[in-house]
């Protein structure tokens, strides 16, 4: 084996192009394949991350008539001892009620929050643009989209009626931008007491929200179940984010499958590069491999001096192309820009993945080499010194 | 003297469904020590004779012995350790590897035996490099020497295992002269320094005149086999 790799060490060296051709080749193709990675694993996180980052993930609510969750402070210590990947957990009173405000009036969803809770879930306090956010009893925050169709200041009253035709009176100390128009238009967010004195339902809620660590965002269907088994209440209906939106996650699949085809035709490109210029190879160092056979080479050591041009071509071309492929990952997310200088696609640069594209890079060099190798070791020293 | 090498009635016959015959019954033996040449025309089967003698090609019946052992059924590995071992090849065209240099490729054989490259066996290549006068040019790639010199450097790499038989095909086919008149002055010297047996295949009668044992090859029978 020692003689092997020096024999193929040597070969190589001999002939510098045609090595450097083969090196560059295998690269571009690693590179090619940890760039698309990149891409689309960075894609689907961004837009993962659009669509469910700041929602609720697993929501738990009432089967019951009247929605309502009473002593929930049980039914959380259960969830939180659920499952690990529990990130969040916020509680949620939700009611609908009518908004008024000068002239105007329109259909509202209050939502009373454990603010500092539900921030976890729902960044309410950074997406605030102007004012603060509801500490104390009867403040409400809107959405900006609200504040710019009826005009309402900065603490102005407005008037909420229930459907029970109760009127409260509200102050709007802030307003929100969650980037989602429906929620900026359809949301009045206050304290969990508020919403409770509003409605009147004493201390009950209407749903649990939770999130999901990163890691198991693409599990919350495991999650859930394990907390449904744990809670093990019919009341009760758990819900997670992959049912509530197959569509993007059938979206999300198909682009994983047309990565992962781009990423195999690129390997088998590469692996069919090797292949056929090793055989060449072969040919033009057919009369080598005569001459050491007749010095008393073993047909396996042949082999191997094939098998290591295969490992070493891999190895440097697997590293050559981390670093290109690295490097066009760079360049991508530095120069293709936003106008507010954010990348216009967030790469995710996997070092697993790299990893694991590099390493498969130096198998399939190897596998590559395996045709030559036989070849090398069933040729037949005779037919070299015969026919010279 | 022993006997290194035996052949018993060698019949060669190349293709299956053409069939030519090469050679005809050849019986053979030679001597430990002994220096052998063969002549004959080309195409009167001298080649295939000594490949078959160098385990390169089987004979279609009969039997090689070499060193007592019949190499007849033997594995291809047990074959490419006798070769490396026992025999020594020089050829008509030098056959060095051209990615290495002089000195390596002189080394290459005790490699493939599987031996590591120490201080001493370096020097010993060395000391066959000079013996055939390449001390200046040991650390030429192949391809930067002249014919001559590949040819001195193949003898050199032949004799690295000191194998018991060395086996040259034409082995100045190639080479002006003077240089043919140096090689067989060299093969004849380490014939006679280290006892190698020496079995030379030639055209040139003049040459063949100058080793210990003449054997003709003609149409693929023994024609002629004189002992001096």
């Amino acid at each position: 084996m020692r003689l092997g790799y020096k024999i193929a060490v040597r070969f190589l060296k001999s002939n510098k192009g045609q090595t450097l051709l083969i090196i560059l080749g295998i690269a571009i193709g690693v590179s090619v394949q940890i760039f698309i990675g990149s891409l689309i694993q960075g894609l689907q996180k961004s837009l993962v991350e659009k669509t469910i980052g700041n929602s609720s993930q697993i929501t738990i609510s009432s089967n019951m008539d009247d929605k309502i969750i009473s002593d929930y402070d049980k039914l959380l210590t259960d969830i939180e001892t659920a499952d690990d990947n529990i990130k969040e957990i916020s509680v949620a009173a939700d009611y609908p009620a009518f908004l008024e405000y000068s002239e105007n009036s329109q259909s509202i969803l209050i939502r009373g929050f454990e603010i500092d809770k539900a921030d976890g879930i729902y960044n309410f306090i950074e997406s605030i643009e102007d004012g603060t956010y509801p500490r104390n009893d009867n403040e409400i925050i809107l959405g900006v989209d609200l504040k710019k169709e009826y005009g309402i200041q900065l603490n102005d009253e407005i008037k909420l009626i229930t459907t029970n035709q109760d009127t409260v009176m509200c102050k709007v100390v802030g307003f929100f931008d969650l980037k989602v128009s429906s929620l900026n238009k359809n949301w009045g967010i206050t304290t969990l007491s508020t919403a409770q004195n509003i409605f009147d339902i004493g201390n009950t809620i209407t749903s649990i929200e939770i999130q999901v660590k990163e890691a198991a965002v693409f599990t919350a269907d495991e999650v859930a179940d394990k907390i449904i088994e744990k809670i093990d209440n019919n009341n009760l209906k758990v819900e997670n984010w992959k049912v509530q939106n197959e569509q993007l996650l059938s979206g999300l699949q198909g682009q994983s499958i047309s990565s992962i085809m781009i990423q195999v035709f690129v390997l088998i490109s590469v692996v069919l590069g090797i292949a056929s210029v090793l055989a060449i190879t072969v040919i033009q160092k057919s009369r080598q491999i005569g001459i050491l056979k007749a010095m008393g080479i073993k047909n396996s050591s042949t082999s191997y001096v094939f098998l290591f041009e295969g490992l070493i071509l891999g190895m440097f071309g697997a590293i050559l192309g981390i670093i290109l492929g690295l490097g066009l990952s760079l360049a991508f997310t530095k120069f293709a820009l936003n106008p507010d200088g954010t990348p216009v696609i967030a790469l995710y640069i996997s070092y697993p993945f790299i990893l694991v594209s590099g390493l498969i890079a130096v198998v399939s060099s190897v596998l590559a080499a395996l045709i030559p190798a036989v070849k090398s070791s069933k040729l037949n020293p005779i037919d070299i010194i015969r026919n010279n | 003297m022993n006997n290194i090498l035996e052949l018993k009635n060698i019949d060669k016959i190349y293709g299956t469904d053409i069939k030519t015959q090469v050679l005809y019954d050849i019986n053979l033996s030679f001597e430990q020590g002994s220096f052998n040449s063969i002549i004959g025309q080309s195409g009167s089967g001298k080649s295939t004779l000594l490949n078959i003698i160098g385990t390169l090609d089987k004979p279609t019946s009969g039997e090689v012995l070499i060193d007592n052992n019949n190499v007849g059924n033997m594995s291809n590995n047990k074959l490419a350790a006798i070769r490396n071992r026992m025999i020594g090849f020089v050829f008509q065209f030098h056959y060095l590897l051209p990615e290495f240099t002089a000195l390596e490729n002189v080394l290459m054989p005790y490699e493939i035996k599987g031996g590591k490259i120490t201080k001493e066996i370096v020097k010993k290549a060395e000391e066959y490099l000079s013996l055939v006068g390449l001390d200046n040019v040991k650390n030429n790639l192949a391809t930067k020497m002249s014919g001559g010199q590949q040819q001195r450097t193949a003898i050199a790499r032949a004799l690295i295992n000191e194998p018991k038989i060395i086996l040259a095909d034409e082995p100045t086919g190639n080479l002006d002269s003077d240089s043919t008149e140096n090689i067989y002055e060299l093969l004849r010297k380490i014939n006679q320094e280290i006892g190698t047996t020496f079995i030379i295949i030639t055209h040139d009668r003049k040459i063949a005149e100058k080793t210990d044992r003449i054997i003709e090859i003609k149409d693929g029978r023994i024609n002629l086999d004189i002992r001096k």
